[in-house]
């Protein structure tokens, strides 16, 4: 292997894309050429750096420096400077919170390799010890020893609901059925979301191996990825892990010569919130109007095609191949009882450094939001965080303590959602930012039921009422009863969302509201 | 052992869900989507229900019944939740009971009677009514449509014509034909099941329309007069006019179960037509004139025998009904053969 | 014209929502027409009722005539919070349209969408394939510059 002084890591995501990243490499490879060190500094491609707000990032090996906002004319000044004579440029650099940067992408086991490895080369992915949960898997394990592995670990479902999902497959498993499915839940539309788009573009083979697994385990011979359409990278990168894996025998007939057989197929959707409800994406993925389907029967017993279905999250199934390589014993050292491993947060808003970060299960909102959000942008006042997603409970200050994981917010009535957190400084108006929620859920629910899609109508209207300072004391009472029957009573978890925003948001911030009626 | 509803027992049969049980048994639970044609949808969720030892509420129409299953349907939590799930219904459309073709024979109307909503609460109607009246026998009044979704199930699976379905999505969902086509410049066939189906008054039959209300009309159950198949069908009559005003499919006829075609539903102006024959005409000096059967029956067989002996058996033809019972029909064929000697003998039930 | 991308796929119903995809993105005004309706309806042997209703679900097609670049502004509550509706009245009156309209050059259509996953860099939209987040007013009128330059 050929030996390099210096490993440039440059981060490839929408945003970089969209700042010119592409541009930026071609020159830099360029000028590195101009001073002879192309043997000597290696560029690569990688997912996500996990800053936002910061255009171009390159991290540099082995001093650990993050530069961003990089632009095409820093290029000489860095080469000459910090590849050639060894000075770090510290003005490019991340400013003088940079330690504090250090902990805003705690990698752990779902986003261990995004950032650090190229997401495109499947070797690189197998020089971190990947694919080999999978040959363990496969070569020395039962399904339902797999099955009853996950069980153990604690691993529950990361899209909201929290569902054991060991539990899950262990419905599924012993099924005689002549065909079942892996399906992996990659329609991430909560607003405030895009852990799972971070996971595919950083790490796609990860979350190959997590399929491979879990596939094996249910024993599915074939498994989508349902995803939706405007994530174009992601599909274009997972595309290419399914060519790679399926080059290097991990996919297709008789792998490993075990005798089994596995197909993944990617499947894309058009623009539906409601399709990240599983039974209403599996009607997306048959080729109908993504509506959810009545339960019983459950997917895992009758799901596509009226098979046996295994719905599984991104971020749950890409914890997998770390649960199967290192044991449940080991995974359930991440967390807290009952809530095992970790969690992947997205914090934006009012933050100094929006981004992402993976902590254990449990760990408080004031310290995910301070430590890895880095605090209040331009030190205003904190006024609320909506926690998981616009189905989520607009907390206020004093309830920044609450832990973060599926037990504890239950206690304050509150879901870990999908894991977003939007915090929002003295200055937001909550009744404006409940109208936005309001206005999302109404343009995303299916129309299949009536309490949603005319609960949704007249809350929106009733809110406009009050934005427009046309409301009364009494709609506020009216909002929390229509959206308690909404939740009471609709077809799928989608009309069930507006309960929690809607209470949390009139309870804890009531004097908004009354302002506008003055 | 039973089910319990409301504190009553009862038995139930194997498979029948709640509001079933409940249905057959009088009790009234407030349900738009359920049709026991078009099954289960769990869509309207008026249909909730307590049962005892499961968390909230449940939609009975989905709901398997069990043996003692503890079930109640008026507790106050359920009737608080179906008066904004009805009132929400109700106000996001221009229901006009004055006016309404269906008043009487609305389910909507029957919902909000029972749980006492005198008016709708909420500003939810769209600003225009918009109907479609390109259709020749069939109404269409978007603005009463309550999104039930049963014309689509039962274009799509019972009559299997697939000419509507929904489209748009939430609030704005509606129901389409074909791709957003006229009603009339559709593929539809106008077999009425959409009708027959409808709830309310969004999909009516046109030419009903200021004719009588359902309860001045007189329902009189018949076979439907055109071919062999013997749909079972009702006639809803306005006596004093002696008229026809609308016929319905019988659901419980095993023949049909509600279905008709557009000849059986729709065709029944012939009834009371000036143009209609009421006797027998014989044709002298190339006028009609009307005659009755004494002299008519003698007169056909003297004619037959002539036609038989100049020119021979199948000189003769016999053009027989759908609209007779296989017996007359097959004395007749009968006849054809043995007494005038020809095969040559057909019905109109090649439809 | 339908048959090169109709040929890629099985006539399966469940292929459907890919063949309206690439029918879209194939055609210069970014919609799927009436007529490209009644083919797929023939191939897949499905109602033309049940792809009006699929295209119709779905906020990425459209079933009337686009512009060449649709812009789809996030309107969620983290772009929101982040000035997605200073955003939007820029855009409004740089084009001179109103929501789900189309620039009489034809150029551009103006549409909202639901969260579209880049949160941490609010306000974003979307035109056409691309990305393009951290808005300001300033960099919107560039943007659209831009691409009006480049038709």
């Amino acid at each position: 292997m050929k030996f390099y002084r210096s490993h440039l890591l440059i981060g490839i995501d929408d945003s970089s894309l969209q700042a010119g990243v592409k541009e930026f490499e071609t020159a830099l490879r360029n000028e590195l050429a101009k001073h002879n060190l192309t043997d000597e500094i290696n560029i690569l491609e990688t997912g996500t750096l996990g800053y936002f707000g910061t255009g171009i990032s390159m991290l540099v090996y082995p001093e650990q420096v993050t530069y961003v906002n990089l632009k095409l004319e820093y290029i000489p000044e860095i080469v000459s400077e910090h590849f050639l004579k060894g000075r770090i440029v510290h003005k490019y650099i991340l400013d003088k919170l940079s330690s504090k940067y250090d902990f805003n992408y705690q990698g752990r086991i779902v986003l261990k390799n995004s950032g650090v490895i190229d997401p495109e080369n499947i070797e690189e992915y197998i020089g971190t010890g990947g694919y080999e949960a999978w040959e363990k898997a496969l070569l020395e394990m039962k399904p339902e020893e797999i099955v009853a592995e996950v069980k153990a670990s604690g691993l529950r479902g990361r899209g909201g609901a929290g569902f054991p999902a060991g539990l899950k497959w262990s419905f599924t498993q012993p099924l005689a059925a002549e065909q079942k499915y892996l399906v992996i839940n990659a329609d991430e539309g909560e607003p405030g979301t895009f852990k799972d788009r971070l996971i595919m573009e950083g790490d796609p083979h990860k979350l190959m191996e997590g399929i491979m697994i879990a596939s094996y385990a249910i024993g599915a011979t074939k498994a989508y990825i349902y995803i939706r359409g405007e994530y174009k990278l992601c599909i274009s990168r997972l595309r290419k892990a399914i060519d790679q894996a399926k080059e290097y025998g991990l996919l297709g007939k008789n792998i490993f010569e075990s005798g089994f057989d596995l197909d993944v197929e990617i499947k894309i959707g058009a623009g539906a919130y409601v399709c990240g409800e599983e039974t209403a994406l599996i009607e997306s993925m048959e080729g109908n109007r993504g509506t959810p389907r009545s339960k019983p029967p459950f997917p895992g017993v009758k799901g596509a095609w009226q098979r046996p279905t295994v719905v599984n999250n991104v971020e749950t199934i890409t914890n997998v191949p770390a649960i199967i390589k290192n044991g449940a014993e080991w995974f359930k050292g991440f967390g807290v009882e009952g809530c095992t491993g970790t969690k992947v947060y997205t914090i934006m808003g009012d933050v100094s450094m929006p981004g992402l970060c993976e902590v254990d299960m449990g760990t408080e909102l004031r310290k995910i939001i301070n430590e890895f959000g880095g605090g209040m942008k331009n030190n205003r006042k904190f006024k609320a965080a909506l926690v998981g997603g616009a189905a989520g409970v607009f907390l206020s200050e004093k309830l920044l303590d609450v832990k973060m994981d599926f037990n504890s917010l239950n206690e304050y009535a509150a879901v870990l959602g999908s894991g977003a957190i939007l915090v929002m400084n003295e200055e937001v108006d909550i009744v404006e930012m409940l109208w936005s929620v309001i206005r999302f859920f109404r343009h995303e629910s299916c129309g299949k039921c009536s309490p949603c899609s005319n609960g949704n109508e007249i809350l929106y209207k009733l809110i406009n009422n009050i934005r427009n300072g046309e409301g009364k004391e009494k709609d506020l009472d009216l909002m929390l009863h229509i959206a308690a029957v909404m939740n009471d009573t609709s077809f799928c978890a989608l009309g069930e969302s507006l309960l929690l925003p809607v209470k949390s948001a009139i309870e804890n911030f009531r004097e908004d509201f009354l302002q506008r009626m003055k | 052992m039973p089910i319990f509803i409301n504190g009553r027992e009862f038995e139930l049969k194997p498979g029948e869900t709640v509001l079933e049980v409940a249905l057959r048994n009088d009790i009234y639970i407030p349900h738009l989507c359920f049709h026991p044609k078009t099954g289960k949808a769990g869509k309207c969720r008026a249909c909730i229900v307590e049962v005892e030892g499961r968390r909230g509420l449940l939609t009975s129409c989905n709901l398997v019944a069990e043996e003692g299953m503890k079930v109640v349907t008026d507790s106050k939590q359920v009737k608080d939740a179906q008066k904004i799930i009805v009132d929400l219904i109700l106000s996001s459309g221009h229901h006009d009971c004055l006016s309404c073709e269906q008043n009487g024979n609305c389910e909507l109307q029957d919902a909000a009677y029972y749980l006492g909503i005198e008016r709708p609460s909420f500003d939810l109607a769209p600003a225009e009514i918009e109907t479609d009246n390109s259709s020749e026998f069939i109404f269409v009044d978007r603005s009463k449509c309550i999104s039930c979704g049963r014309c689509v199930e039962g274009c799509t699976r019972t009559v299997v014509n697939e000419v509507l379905n929904f489209a748009n999505r939430g609030f704005e969902t509606r129901i389409s034909f074909d791709n957003e086509l006229p009603m009339g410049e559709s593929t539809c066939v106008q077999c009425g099941e959409c009708v027959q189906l409808c709830p309310v008054g969004a999909i009516i039959d046109s030419r009903m329309i200021g004719r009588g209300r359902t309860w001045e009309l007189e329902k009189v159950e018949t076979v439907c007069p055109y071919c062999g198949v013997g749909c079972k069908l009702e006639m809803h009559v306005d006596r004093q006019k002696n008229e026809i005003i609308r016929v319905t499919g019988v659901e419980d006829s095993p023949t049909n179960e509600g279905m008709l075609c557009v000849k059986g539903r729709y065709g029944f102006d012939f009834v009371s037509s000036q143009d209609r024959i009421t006797t027998p005409l014989i044709k002298e000096n190339g006028k009609f004139r009307a005659a009755d059967w004494a002299e008519v029956i003698p007169y056909v067989g003297k004619k037959l025998k002539a036609i038989k002996k100049e020119f021979g058996s199948d000189a003769i033809a016999g053009l027989t009904s759908a609209k007779v019972t296989n017996e007359e029909n097959f004395a007749f064929q009968k006849f054809m053969r043995s007494e005038i000697g020809t095969n040559n003998v057909d019905h109109c039930a090649r439809l | 014209m339908y048959e090169k991308i109709l040929k890629k796929y099985p006539p399966d119903q469940e292929n459907l929502i890919y063949i309206l995809h690439e029918i879209q993105d194939s055609n210069p005004q970014n919609f799927v027409p009436e007529e490209a309706i009644t083919v797929v309806s023939e191939y897949l042997k499905i109602s033309a009722a049940h792809i009006h209703g699929v295209l119709t679900f779905y906020s990425m097609f459209s079933t009337a005539p686009r512009g060449r670049n649709v812009i789809r502004l996030c309107e969620s509550p983290p772009c929101f919070l982040k000035g997605s509706e200073k955003i939007l009245r820029k855009l409004r009156d740089l084009l001179q349209v109103k929501i789900g309209e189309t620039t009489k050059d034809g150029i551009f259509t103006l549409e909202l969408c639901a969260c579209l996953g880049v949160c941490g860099n609010a306000p974003v939209m979307m035109i056409n394939e691309d990305i393009y987040a951290d808005l300001t007013e300033e960099k919107v009128e560039k943007i659209i510059a831009e691409i009006k330059g480049r038709a």
